[in-house]
């Protein structure tokens, strides 16, 4: 990722300037120099107008998100790896096999094209690596002092497959709840190279395609009922969400959680709950108890999988409340979080 | 980590309940006095665990608490102002002052920034020479000295453009405070260990003396706790009242003296206003004369700002322990985190969120049977 070097064409700037969102030449020399050869291969470009595909069978999911997230790099990934897998991972929850995205860039004048370079690159990676492939892209410029660098939304289609009914109404009582790996390490990498945190770690964001895992767990033939990814909220605002929707309670237990050392160890000083802390490449699955062995035991035998864990299940008690077992023994309220995490006083 | 999972250990956790079962033969009644307590014994569940003879009563140890709503309301002017970058430690954002909180003061335009150290701040303030940077110093013993040290390091490096927003609070003095209440309840006190591990233990033996009652030095993860609990139990039961160490590693008797020294350097002793509990005599810390001049409320003439709390919010009631935070006719209805009507109810550390956040479950099941 570190290997992008500005080829010839662009280098009578090697920053963002306001012409690169002319629509004019410059605008041109960025994607045909730039964006292009970063994509690689995942680039599916006839830069028309509009992307024409081919006509697909079956029902489609269409997700949007929006990536905006500060520093542009942080261990374990970019901007660019982010904007690809969430949008992937927003089609693959509802068990779409994602197919195409789109891409749009709202750069910020100033911004190095090394940097952006860079982020292409990534997300030429990343959509390798998940089968998608980029077939339509935008690119803006606003004025320095106005946007942080980059942001960047992308688009995603995919198809969802016969028989595969996913979404958090179908959460039932007696269901158990899997997660398929550690929880917090994307959210403690990002905050460990904040301005004015910056704390030494090893963490690195578990970014990825989630995909590959839910193809995984469909392939056993179970009835998986819900699946999300626990983004921003974490998994406590991911189970809300469910509970609240389905009716159901939620109960967990602590002490089956995955949760690194490392992680617990920087929420521990910085005073968050990692249960509230974002991820960006794990999932958390509802399936019927009489199944959960079958689904575990596929997502343990995926890479992304391997630490997948049956952390809880839903109740007729408290609907729409999550409620979490303490290692001591006591239960507690996990609520949904109101805004922003805020690091305590002391 | 050493020293945060070896002090929650499950089986330890449970030997220690069991042997405070054993020693506590009559209801007790003990306050512990720091929010980060209180945060930890909801989040682990601990008072539901303990013996009902252990009655826990939540103190005033919240700093973002019992910051007056008036303070807020003088932060806010100052925030709101042109060139001047605000800085404050993340959860005073979220404090409602009497129009608006730091949040909103930020979205209309006003430059708040969270920082993670006071000393970030001082940066800042080096960085944008054109700027007035003010840091939000609020909080006990335990923040005070990296308060102090940026004001001692503006002087010493002639920053001018930096400046300090005090609201200093202390403990021993709210102790006293409490003890002297009518209604007062406590009949012991897990003291705040980070104010000792700054201020030592020598406040304290004549508070116990002189209020008969017993004060153990406690840290914050559940097994101190528990530690803290049992210590005070065994000394209520016999019928002592003595100062005792629960935390050792991290709390000596002396205290951290290049600290000590600092403060003493850079604050003075003065009578301070608690958010609902009202005015304590001596129980505050204000920039000494020496240091005066980097007082930001002198700077911006926001002195004059006085306002009134809200009547309906009794959280005064709550972190002098009077009341338990669900007993409050406003609780979960007109205030909650959400829309929170006192400070206790907005940070982690406060009673009333605590309460909130983890208890709501046998709270709604209570009020349902």
């Amino acid at each position: 990722m570190d290997s992008w070097t500005c080829p010839v064409p662009l280098r009578d700037s090697p920053t963002i300037v306001m012409g690169h969102g002319s629509g004019g030449a410059m605008s041109g020399e960025l994607i045909e120099h730039l964006f292009l050869p970063g994509f690689g291969d995942a680039a599916r470009a006839e830069m028309g107008d509009s992307a024409v595909l081919a006509p697909l069978s079956g029902r489609l999911a269409f997700s949007t998100d929006s990536f905006v997230v500060r520093p542009l790099f942080f261990p374990g990934g970019c901007i660019g790896d982010l904007a690809v897998n969430g949008t992937v991972n927003d089609l693959a929850m509802s068990g779409a096999r994602p197919l195409y995205l789109s891409t749009a860039f709202i750069l910020e004048e100033g911004t190095p094209l090394s940097d952006i370079g860079r982020v292409a690159q990534a997300m030429g990676a990343a959509a390798g690596v998940a089968g998608v492939h980029l077939v339509t892209g935008d690119t803006k410029v606003v004025d320095a002092g106005h946007g942080d660098g980059i942001y960047i939304n992308t688009a995603g289609i995919g198809v969802i497959d016969d028989g595969v009914d996913i979404r958090p109404t179908r959460a039932a009582v007696g269901d158990v709840v899997i997660v398929s790996g550690c929880i917090g390490a994307h959210g403690v990498a990002v905050m460990s190279c904040r301005e004015g945190l910056e704390f030494g770690t090893t963490i690195e964001s578990d970014s990825a395609p989630l995909n590959g895992l839910v193809t995984t767990m469909l392939a056993t033939g179970a009835d998986i009922h819900v699946l999300r990814d626990p983004t921003r909220g974490g998994v406590a605002a991911s189970l809300n969400e469910i509970a609240r929707i389905a009716g159901v309670g939620v109960n967990i237990v602590e002490r089956n959680l995955p949760i690194p050392e490392s992680v617990s160890n920087a929420c521990s000083l910085l005073g968050l709950d990692p249960l509230y802390v974002a991820n960006e490449g794990i999932l958390v699955a509802i399936v019927a108890a009489t199944e959960a062995d079958a689904v575990l035991a596929a997502m343990q035998s995926h890479e992304l999988g391997k630490e997948a864990a049956i952390i809880g299940e839903c109740v007729a008690d408290h609907p729409g409340m999550l409620v979490a077992k303490t290692a001591l023994g006591g239960n507690r309220v996990v609520d949904l979080p109101i805004g922003e995490m805020l690091p305590r006083i002391c | 980590m050493k020293y945060l999972e070896e002090f929650s250990d499950p089986e330890l956790a449970r030997r220690l309940l069991d042997s405070i079962r054993e020693v506590a033969t009559r209801p007790w009644a003990i306050m512990e006095v720091c929010g980060g307590q209180t945060h930890s014994i909801i989040r682990h569940g601990i008072d539901q665990l303990l013996p009902n003879e252990i009655e826990m009563i939540h103190g005033p140890g919240c700093p973002v608490c019992v910051t007056p709503l008036e303070v807020i309301d003088r932060a806010l002017a100052i925030a709101a102002l042109p060139d001047v970058i605000f800085c404050s430690f993340g959860d005073m954002l979220r404090v409602p002052g009497s129009s608006a909180d730091l949040f909103r003061i930020k979205s209309a335009g006003g430059d708040v920034r969270v920082v993670y150290s006071p000393l970030d701040a001082l940066t800042l303030a080096r960085e944008n020479p054109d700027k007035q940077v003010v840091f939000f110093g609020i909080g006990f013993e335990t923040t005070a000295p990296a308060n102090a040290m940026t004001v001692y390091q503006a002087k010493r490096l002639g920053i001018r453009n930096y400046s300090l927003l005090v609201s200093h609070v202390l403990v021993p003095p709210a102790i006293s405070a409490i003890m002297e209440s009518p209604q007062c309840r406590v009949q012991g006190f897990l003291a705040a260990g980070h104010v000792c591990s700054v201020m030592g233990t020598g406040e304290y033996p004549a508070l116990a003396e002189k209020y008969r009652v017993p004060i153990v030095v406690t840290g914050f993860e559940p097994l101190d706790i528990l530690a803290g609990i049992r210590r005070t139990v065994m000394q209520l039961e016999n019928g002592r009242h003595e100062v005792e160490n629960a935390y050792p590693r991290a709390v000596t008797d002396e205290g951290n003296t290049a600290a000590i020294a600092m403060l003493r350097d850079v604050f003075e002793v003065t009578d301070r206003s608690w958010r609902g509990i009202g005015m304590i005599p001596g129980s505050g810390w204000r920039l000494s004369d020496k240091y005066r001049e980097f007082d930001a409320e002198a700077r911006f003439d926001v002195g004059g700002i006085h306002t009134v709390e809200s009547t309906l919010c009794r959280s005064g009631e709550v972190l002098q322990g009077l009341i338990k935070p669900h007993e409050c006719a406003a609780f979960g209805k007109q205030c909650t985190p959400r829309n929170p009507l006192g400070a206790t109810m907005v940070s982690s550390e406060g009673a009333c969120a605590a309460y909130y956040l983890y208890r709501r479950l046998e709270l709604t099941a209570a009020s349902h049977a």
